[in-house]
């Protein structure tokens, strides 16, 4: 192998609010970044397609949908800033190299080399430090008939919403836990939905027991705003079914109705959303160390305070790391830069921690009322580990809850060796949307904690690359052959 | 006190196999196993039931293969009909391609000798040219010079097996034991205690079937197994309507689907969790040479796994002189051997003693003393 | 606005969507069948984790929609069971 370009300080992949913030912070003290994106533009999940209502002169006024008044906010601006800050920072420094619709398929950790793929075909990219901000997914919300055409999960409609205008046509229904249930509601109501209903499955003492877990003076700005949006989406004709039991979806080639305990509604759309858990198909391929986020009922990668993972050159910031929301995010994306310069020897420990100052307080405050949500929405133990047999749990290879359970049964510990047994985790999304799922049915069965029944390893290609990416430019035909 | 008759220490397809051999001789037998995360050689096999260039140099191992080989559709039948599982097993014969004047040389040397060390049993294969393998595979490509065809060689599915053979042990009331480490072993003849995980178990049988663990378990009971990690990286595809008709030693296609591309060999240490892009872009190529449609199909997945390697990479089955009753059983064949370990050998393992036709595989074939 | 065909239905879809929001305008009942079962499928997640959305786009089978963007006579095709090798 011929050796490559000189390696840049700091690989940043994902361009949300972590990976923006840590882009501008790092070039800003002088270090040579990449940051790579799977997106066309930056943003991430939550700001997707912000910059189209900002006037950009890349977009296209024609799709103007994310100037949509039915998304505005303050919200909605501080992303547009986001996005023009690292705009600006990407004309201004030669140092700072963005590569949208890139995608990292391997990582060697000890190398610091990134194979990237982007538009179908195979890239490297060498780093000295490793800045990983790939965000949240939601949680599965494995309910029966929820791999019918026409569910969907709610954050699929806030992006059908952002990019493309659209909302669902006819009676839809939302159900779930979680401010983002009420954002959603409000944000189709204004866009101009049909009917809509709210089946909230949050548990009836939810209340009670997150008052107790305090944080709510910090945090009493974002409470407000949260009961300001229930106010407008009643307001709006939301219908609110609280303490939903049993839900499931029903209908033959397509959704035709929800039905709940002593409830049914006819619809032709359903949205679903428990809430939004770490991504962290990278961090657990890597081997990194993990800890059970018991509050959040997920796993997340161990950190210290400025986002070092248990790798000596890798770091975490965003939701990949915890969720805590795109505040806390761009906070803790500013911490990750400055200590990858402290560590590269940009930065002595006293500039570092002097700098630290003001990120360390946006991020107490972004948190603050955490502790607060994480109470008032934790899953139900039937959206972990559903109790119907017939229910599918991984989509890809159509492998339900029943047969996961038989297989913890004939021995299979973990999802691990039930993925080797029943090819649960071995489709295309490699897992992202069963493993948590199957490692609880496996503790149900087991009769153990759910972290005890341990979780599914993923293995590279991160992202899907095709054989001939792999292969790359073949050899000549007198060329040795590998 | 409970009766058991054997112990069986591994779960993946090296000890199943032996377990439930050893049921079928009517003993009551314990199978201890590791947990979610072992190094398991079992869930990273290629899959292929493989004769075509084992052996050279060794017409014992030749034999046992293609005995094995023998054997399979009757342990396939065996599994289909106790579980319903089926392993899947296909024996259509093999190719192995060859993309230099130089390969396809050695590949007809390989051969012959084989033929040449097959004594009474014979050993029948094909060289053939680009126009003969493109009759029997499609979309070849256009590097290909020639390749080679056995009749004996074929696939199966790794997974299934596990499956099957560990639900065939199960419901033939043996005693499976997860999560459990081998703690302390007291051996005496033909009487084995073993503690793990807090019970203790005792059998007049104990089978070492741990892979790359036998290594540190066979001296506690006058036993030596000389074995290293070899690692080998696979890459599975998205599924494919069906294409290849045959197993290639180098790529197949599963009963799912997916095609397989393998056959990667390195020294990794015991490192399964990286893969390692030099060695995959190496292995792809290989594959797009042979078949330039295979380079449009997306990865899924790539994963490594560590070959079960003793220092001449053929088995070894050993019984312990010191300890009668103490048996070992390691190689990196877990698939193509499933059927000789479940019929031939767990049958000695029952009747107390492994035949001298075995004893080529004993492990004093690595002494310095008796190599001159 | 962007036209582009899915299945055989033009759909015009805003510039900056995705190639899954088209499918789901076009009102088509399912973009792919499973491999295993055969059970019809449309965008589950359109964020890149469930791969619900595969599909054939411009010839090339097995693109997750979601994460590829819309451009001018993009035709995007549903899929039945595997592809072809």
């Amino acid at each position: 192998m011929t050796p490559g370009p000189a390696p840049r300080d700091l690989a940043i992949v994902g361009a949300g609010p972590a990976g923006m913030a840590a882009a501008v912070e790092a070039d800003a003290l002088g270090l040579s970044v990449v940051l790579i994106d799977e997106q066309p533009t930056p943003g991430g999940q939550v700001f997707r397609a912000v910059e189209a209502g900002a006037g950009d002169p890349a977009g296209d006024p024609a799709g103007d949908s994310a100037g949509d008044p039915a998304l505005a906010g303050e919200d909605r601006d501080s992303g547009a800033r986001l996005v023009a800050g690292l705009r600006a920072a990407i004309g201004a420094s030669a140092r700072l190299d963005y590569r949208p619709r890139t995608a990292l398929w391997h990582l060697d950790a000890d190398a610091g080399l990134l194979s990237t793929v982007t538009d179908g075909a195979a890239g490297e990219v060498a780093a000295r430090r490793v800045l990983l901000a790939t965000g949240a997914q939601e949680r599965p919300v494995p309910i029966p008939g929820w791999t019918l055409p026409g569910v969907l999960t709610a954050g699929a409609a806030q992006i059908l919403l952002k990019t493309a205008g659209a909302v669902p046509e006819g009676a839809a229904a939302i159900a779930g836990q979680g401010p983002l249930c009420w954002l959603l509601a409000v944000q189709l109501l204004r866009a101009g939905a049909g009917p809509l209903t709210l089946l909230e499955t949050s548990s009836g003492g939810a209340l009670p027991r997150a008052l107790r877990a305090g944080g709510l003076w910090s945090g009493r700005a974002a409470l407000r705003k949260g009961v300001s949006l229930m106010r407008e989406a009643r307001a709006r004709g939301l219908r609110v079914v609280p303490g939903v039991r049993g839900l499931r979806a029903g209908g033959d080639s397509r959704l035709r109705r929800v039905a709940w305990e002593g409830g049914t509604l006819e619809c032709g759309t359903l949205l679903l959303h428990e809430g939004v858990i770490p991504s962290t198909h990278v961090t657990r391929a890597l081997g990194l160390a993990h800890e059970w986020d018991a509050g959040q009922f997920c796993w997340r990668p161990r950190l210290d305070a400025w986002g070092a993972t248990s790798h000596p050159a890798i770091a975490v910031a965003g939701d990949g790391g915890g969720i805590g929301g795109w505040e806390a995010a761009v906070a803790a994306g500013r911490l990750a830069a400055l200590d990858a310069a402290y560590r590269l020897g940009r930065l002595d420990a006293a500039a570092r921690d002097a700098r630290a100052a003001p990120p360390r307080a946006a991020l107490r405050r972004a948190l603050a009322l955490r502790p607060f949500l994480d109470r008032l929405y934790a899953p139900s133990p039937a959206v972990l580990a559903p109790p119907d047999d017939a229910t599918v749990v991984c989509r890809c290879e159509e492998v339900t809850a029943g047969q996961v359970r038989a297989a913890a049964r004939l021995g299979a510990t973990g999802p691990n060796q039930v993925k080797a047994f029943l090819r649960a985790g071995m489709g295309p999304c490699q897992g992202r949307l069963c493993g948590t799922t199957v490692a609880a049915l496996v503790a149900g069965a087991r009769g153990i904690p759910v972290p005890a029944a341990g979780v599914l390893r993923p293995r590279a290609p991160y992202r899907p690359v095709t054989v001939g990416a792999l292969a790359g430019p073949l050899p000549e035909a007198d060329d040795p052959i590998g | 006190m409970s009766a058991t008759d054997a112990i069986v220490v591994g779960g993946g397809l090296v000890g199943v196999a032996i377990a439930h051999g050893l049921q079928r001789q009517g003993l009551a037998v314990a199978l201890l196993d590791e947990g979610d995360v072992a190094h398991r050689a079992s869930r990273g096999n290629f899959g292929l039931v493989w004769v075509q260039s084992k052996g050279i140099g060794a017409p014992h191992y030749q034999r046992w293969t293609r005995d094995s080989a023998a054997e399979w559709p009757a342990l396939a039948a065996t599994l289909r009909e106790a579980t319903g599982i089926d392993p899947a097993l296909h024996q259509p014969g093999g190719v192995t391609l060859c993309l230099s004047e130089a390969e396809l040389a050695e590949r007809a040397e390989s051969l012959a000798r084989l033929r040449r060390e097959s004594g009474n049993a014979g050993y029948e294969y094909r060289l053939l040219d680009p126009a003969a393998l493109r009759e029997m595979l499609p979309g070849l490509g256009p590097r290909v010079v020639g390749g080679s065809y056995t009749p004996y060689d074929g696939h199966a599915s790794p997974l299934h097996l596990l499956r099957a053979l560990h639900t065939a042990f199960r419901d033939a009331g043996g005693a499976y034991h997860p999560n459990t480490t081998v703690a302390t072993l007291r051996p005496a003849p033909h009487d084995f205690a073993v503690e793990a995980a807090g019970t203790t178990l005792r059998a007049p049988r104990l089978v070492l079937a741990a892979g790359l663990g036998n290594a540190a378990l066979a001296p506690l009971v006058g036993l030596s197994a000389p074995l290293r990690p070899e690692r080998g990286q696979i890459i599975v595809t998205e599924r494919a309507a069906p294409v290849l008709p045959m197993p290639l030693v180098n790529i197949r296609q599963t009963g799912e689907g997916s095609l397989l591309i393998g056959n990667s060999a390195e020294e990794a240490g015991f490192d399964t969790l990286t893969q390692s892009p030099p060695v995959l872009r190496d292995m792809a190529r290989r594959a797009v040479l042979c078949f330039p449609w295979i380079a449009g199909l997306n990865v899924v997945r790539a994963w490594s796994a560590l070959r079960v390697m003793s220092p001449d990479g053929r088995p070894i089955y050993d019984q312990s002189e010191r300890f009668p009753g103490a048996f070992l059983a390691t190689c990196h064949s877990g698939v193509t051997l499933a059927a000789a370990h479940a019929r031939l050998l767990a049958p000695m393992i029952a009747a107390g003693a492994l035949t001298t036709a075995m004893s080529p595989f004993g492990a004093g074939r690595f002494d310095v003393q008796n190599a001159a | 606005m962007v036209e582009v065909l899915v299945g055989d239905r033009p759909v015009l879809v805003p510039a900056g969507a995705s190639a899954a929001a088209a499918v789901l305008l076009s009102d088509l009942p399912a973009i792919r069948t499973t491999p295993v079962s055969g059970a019809p499928r449309l965008p589950y997640c359109m964020m890149g984790v469930c791969f619900d959305c595969l599909a054939e786009i411009d010839g090339v089978p097995n693109r997750q929609a979601c994460m590829v963007t819309v451009a001018p006579g993009m035709r995007i095709a549903p899929q039945r069971g595997v592809r072809a090798a």
